[in-house]
């Protein structure tokens, strides 16, 4: 995957489509009404934050397979910044805005 | 949905498109830095304009570049992109009594079209389903009108942020930004103790198994943390619902 189109790739696209439309449509896409077990309910409220923190944590300190071993990292501190922003004041678009304004400074300017 | 000449002419369409437009704008903005993201992450640009218009739900894209790119097989990225859309499954329930009296295809459709913010403006400004025929065709223009504006502006950035990307070099490292939108949803949805709780596990869990094949340390993170947040939270929290929030 370089840019190059990928068939496999578009069926796994297609599937995420599905994901898509089975969620939003859950508890309607049954005529008749029904519910979940309790644990699956309280999965609900652990797993979409653990999917995406599983994601993302290493996409931030990991580099060619390895923990990142050095303080020049621009992206520990760009994430840092951009969740601070969050607590701060809110809003995912200036999450993103402020990260990247740390990001590309340390990254481009000082090839961080 | 918006297709539907006799759904547009009705008058709460347009208050549902007015109410909207000025969150399409963040929406825009979001639709646009996705783009760059995609294309600058590696994927082409007909796999990127192919998730745009068919998977239609920022977070879980998001969440999905990085598997793709890695290569992850693709269960791990479906059950990954499932969690990351879990928040959609509690809206359905909710949704359903405002959509039941319509045949499957046509709720489906609005489902499918429903996101984050059209679903919260939506049940603000309804927070009773419809009980009589008008209030049912009034409510679901409203719902359109929503959607319409939201999925415009996501569609269009997008497409602007897919093209814009070609021109960007890739040193720039601005596949970044996803990630980094990626971090304020996880800060959003960080509102309990335990939730940062399984955040931190999931987090440190997938570093520690990064090793694994076929990025399985995602799945590994995810089934690490849901367990001990279960397990943390039948010893120590009395109420669990009274918790939530």
């Amino acid at each position: 995957m370089n840019g190059e189109t990928d068939p496999w790739t578009l069926v796994v696209i297609l599937g995420l489509a599905g994901v898509t439309v089975l969620t939003r449509c859950f508890f309607f896409i049954l005529d008749r009404p029904w519910g979940l077990p309790e644990w699956a309910h309280r999965a609900l409220h652990y797993a979409p934050i653990a999917a995406l923190s599983a994601v993302v944590i290493p996409e931030i300190v990991m580099s060619q397979g390895h923990l990142v071993s050095t303080w020049q990292e621009a992206r520990l501190y760009a994430a840092l910044a951009g969740a601070g922003y969050y607590f701060w004041r809110g809003g995912v678009l200036g999450t993103m805005v402020v990260g990247m304004a740390v990001y590309l400074p340390l990254h481009l300017g000082l090839g961080w | 949905m918006f297709l539907s000449a006799a759904v547009r002419r009705r008058p709460t369409f347009r208050e549902g498109v007015v109410t909207m437009a000025p969150m399409a704008l963040g929406i825009g903005a979001w639709g646009l830095m996705t783009g760059v993201a995609m294309v600058k992450s590696g994927m082409s640009v007909i796999e990127a304009v192919a998730m745009t218009l068919l998977v239609y739900a920022g977070s879980s894209q998001l969440a999905a570049i990085p598997l793709l790119v890695a290569g992850a097989p693709a269960w791990v990225v479906l059950a990954t992109g499932f969690c990351v859309n879990l928040r959609f499954v509690v809206f359905s329930l909710h949704l359903r009594p405002y959509l039941m009296h319509m045949p499957r295809w046509r709720r489906m459709l609005h489902g499918y079209l429903t996101a984050d913010l059209s679903y919260a403006v939506f049940t603000t400004r309804y927070p009773v389903p419809p009980t009589d025929e008008a209030e049912q065709q009034a409510q679901e223009a409203y719902l359109t009108g929503g959607y319409f504006i939201t999925w415009c502006a996501w569609m269009g950035m997008s497409a602007v942020g897919i093209a814009l990307a070609n021109f960007i070099p890739q040193a720039w490292g601005l596949g970044f930004a996803g990630v980094l939108s990626l971090v304020g949803i996880l800060c959003s949805m960080a509102t309990t103790r335990l939730r940062v709780l399984s955040a931190l596990i999931a987090g440190a869990t997938a570093v520690a198994a990064y090793a694994f094949p076929l990025k399985l340390n995602i799945v590994t993170g995810i089934g690490v943390a849901v367990l001990l947040c279960f397990w943390l939270e039948k010893q120590f929290v009395r109420n669990p619902t009274e918790a939530d929030r």
